[in-house]
């Protein structure tokens, strides 16, 4: 059974019941086609009421489907002959990140991406797609070995953070992000981060700091999870849909704020609906996003990447006798 | 769907040694160590550098104290004056500024300007727990950056004392985890102008802080049982349900595992920060 939230079940009522109306038509061979138009148009006009005007928590479960693509479809979808490359070459293989070689539209690139599971089986092996230390050393790894071999590097971020374990704690994990988000900044060849699901905090970060930054439609993309907010307002996780609306995490917010530099609009209903349909939206963008990046000089490159970040932050300066700072 | 952050846990786990700072029970004269729980006098915790002199414990100090504490008189120029703005239009934000600014006499969460210490120039900058929880907004992230770019200009070494308990601060949401990628470029920028950068992380030093600049330092030093990590520690205990180990992201564990270059005792920073300020002239 495929997963329906609250607010598409009048939406799926009603193609359930052209789906049944049509049905009947084909069986009975009776002309119903106008009354179906009417419906069809009933259905769109829906759907556009209700994809197009999402709140944000709406956003935050539409990120989180169980049936939105993972990174692994993406990289099916989008790329070929993807060559997996696993380990950390220090302490393990995390199977929470995933990357390798591919090639995209016949160029080879380096994808990396944190991966999540479709089934209970696969989120257990995947840790549900949180990774540890040595997932994102893996990533800084295989970034650091696209760049001896100029290939461009490809995000698909999807993680609600890093993983919070002892062992993750141990083996450096604030560490090894930090590292990470440096390394990155200064990485002479292009990045492109899309951010396809879920964007949490430093876990994403890590992995986001590139030439250019995409996002899904109905991604999103914050500083904390909306639950985590909740908690520390109000100590109350079931008032994360506020939470949501406070933090200003959907594509919107974020590109209104110069955080990214597009949004990659999903087929209506969500990414879920039509894997194919987002894969080839993705690949859209990547093209138009990976070939302006490529004519960018190496040098220039990095000095816009950092200028990028640099920019980043609302503050005011003001004058000395107002500072409360005296000696 | 993995719940990591559960409406009501099984359990809490809270060290009974956990530090958390000086308590304010409105006694005038005697706080309670949160170590070992011994009644001190407060006039001796101005003494002893707010060590506890039965057990050692280090309770938090404020930036200015700390300002004082490590550098040389009269030596500190503060930097460029800059306030908080509220990007996000967070409710509370503005109201919860002005009362740390009030509170605290500081304009946001870091003290930060030039100052010597035992004769050696440096950029030097304090960052406050009072404030916010020692969180990094735009603010502190540019302050860190400016710093960091202060330095390649005079040449000068930079020293940081974070103690952030947050890490981001999640009243400016993305703009504040955008300054975990301002600060570390900065850092990285620094580092290859061939500059000196010395960390030192105070109680606690967490999150994003802890996950950006603070970790990036060419030395890293840390204060006895200084609680230093990427996730709190409730969070840990409550994703993993295991008991957590009974030194578990405290300096010394830090130490153990590989993450830090030392541990300092307070009555011994300003010597230790010196002498390594000497070994990069």
């Amino acid at each position: 059974m495929p997963t329906v939230f609250d607010w598409e079940k009048p939406l799926v009522e009603l193609e359930a019941k052209i789906q049944e109306l049509r049905s009947f038509v084909y069986e009975q061979g009776l002309d119903f086609k106008d009354e179906l138009n009417e419906l069809e148009r009933k259905a769109d006009k829906l759907r556009k009421e209700i994809y197009e005007r999402l709140t944000p928590w709406q956003q935050v479960r539409m990120a989180r489907h169980p049936e939105r693509p993972t990174t692994a479809d993406y990289i099916k979808l989008v790329f070929d002959d993807f060559v997996e490359l696993h380990g950390d070459r220090k302490y393990g293989d995390d199977q929470a990140i995933i990357g390798g070689i591919a090639a995209f539209e016949g160029e080879p690139v380096t994808v990396i991406g944190p991966q999540k599971g479709r089934d209970t089986k696969e989120n257990i092996s995947r840790n549900f797609g949180l990774p540890h230390p040595e997932g994102y050393r893996k990533a800084l790894r295989l970034m650091k070995q696209a760049e001896k071999f100029k290939r461009p590097i490809i995000t698909l971020i999807d993680v609600v953070g890093a993983y919070p374990g002892i062992g993750a704690e141990q083996r450096g994990q604030g560490l090894v992000i930090a590292e990470c988000i440096e390394q990155m900044s200064f990485l002479e060849v292009p990045i492109i981060c899309i951010i396809t699901g879920e964007g949490g905090s430093g876990g994403a970060l890590a992995i986001g700091v590139g030439d250019r930054i995409l996002m899904l439609e109905h991604a999103w993309y914050s500083v904390i999870s909306p639950e985590m907010c909740a908690t520390i307002l109000w100590k109350d996780p079931n008032r994360a849909p506020e939470a949501a609306e406070l933090l200003k995490l959907t594509s919107t917010d974020l590109l209104k704020f110069g955080i990214i530099d597009d949004v990659i609009t999903e087929p209506l209903g969500g990414a879920h609906r039509d894997h194919e349909g987002t894969g080839r939206q993705i690949k859209a963008f990547l093209r138009r996003y990976l070939s302006e990046v490529k004519k960018i000089p190496t040098d220039q490159l990095v000095e816009q990447r950092l200028e990028r970040f640099r920019k980043i932050g609302h503050f005011q300066a003001v004058q000395l006798e107002e500072s409360r700072v005296k000696l | 769907m993995l719940r990591v952050f559960r409406s009501k846990p099984k359990y809490a786990t809270v060290r009974s040694s956990a530090p958390d700072g000086e308590r304010r029970d409105g006694d005038p004269l005697w706080v309670r160590c949160d170590s070992c729980s011994s009644l001190i006098y407060k006039k001796e915790l101005h003494k002893t550098l707010y060590v506890c002199s039965h057990c050692g414990f280090h309770f938090r100090m404020s930036a200015w104290e700390r300002l004082r504490m490590l550098v040389d008189e009269n030596s500190f120029q503060p930097a460029e004056p800059l306030v908080s703005v509220n990007p996000l239009g967070f409710p509370g934000y503005e109201e919860k500024i002005a009362q740390s600014q009030e509170a605290l006499q500081l304009d946001d969460g870091i003290l930060i300007g030039e100052a010597k210490i035992q004769g050696h120039s440096c950029v030097l900058g304090i960052i406050d727990f009072g404030f916010i929880g020692g969180s990094m907004g735009s603010v502190v992230g540019e302050q860190i950056t400016r710093g960091f770019e202060y330095g390649i200009d005079k040449q000068l070494p930079v020293v940081i004392i974070s103690g952030g308990g947050g890490g981001a601060r999640m009243q400016e949401g993305i703009f504040s985890l955008m300054q975990m990628a301002k600060t570390a470029q900065a850092v990285g920028r620094f580092s290859k102008a061939g500059l000196f950068y010395l960390s030192v992380l105070t109680h606690p030093t967490m999150g994003g802080v802890y996950a950006s600049f603070a970790s990036l330092g060419d030395i890293i030093l840390a204060e006895p049982k200084a609680l230093i990590g990427f996730a709190g520690p409730r969070i840990v205990a409550e994703t993993t349900r295991q008991q957590l180990p009974p030194d578990f992201q405290t300096a010394e564990y830090a130490l153990k595992n590989g993450m830090i270059d030392g541990i300092v005792p307070r009555s011994e920073l300003k010597d230790t920060i010196g002498k390594l300020l000497s070994f990069h002239l």
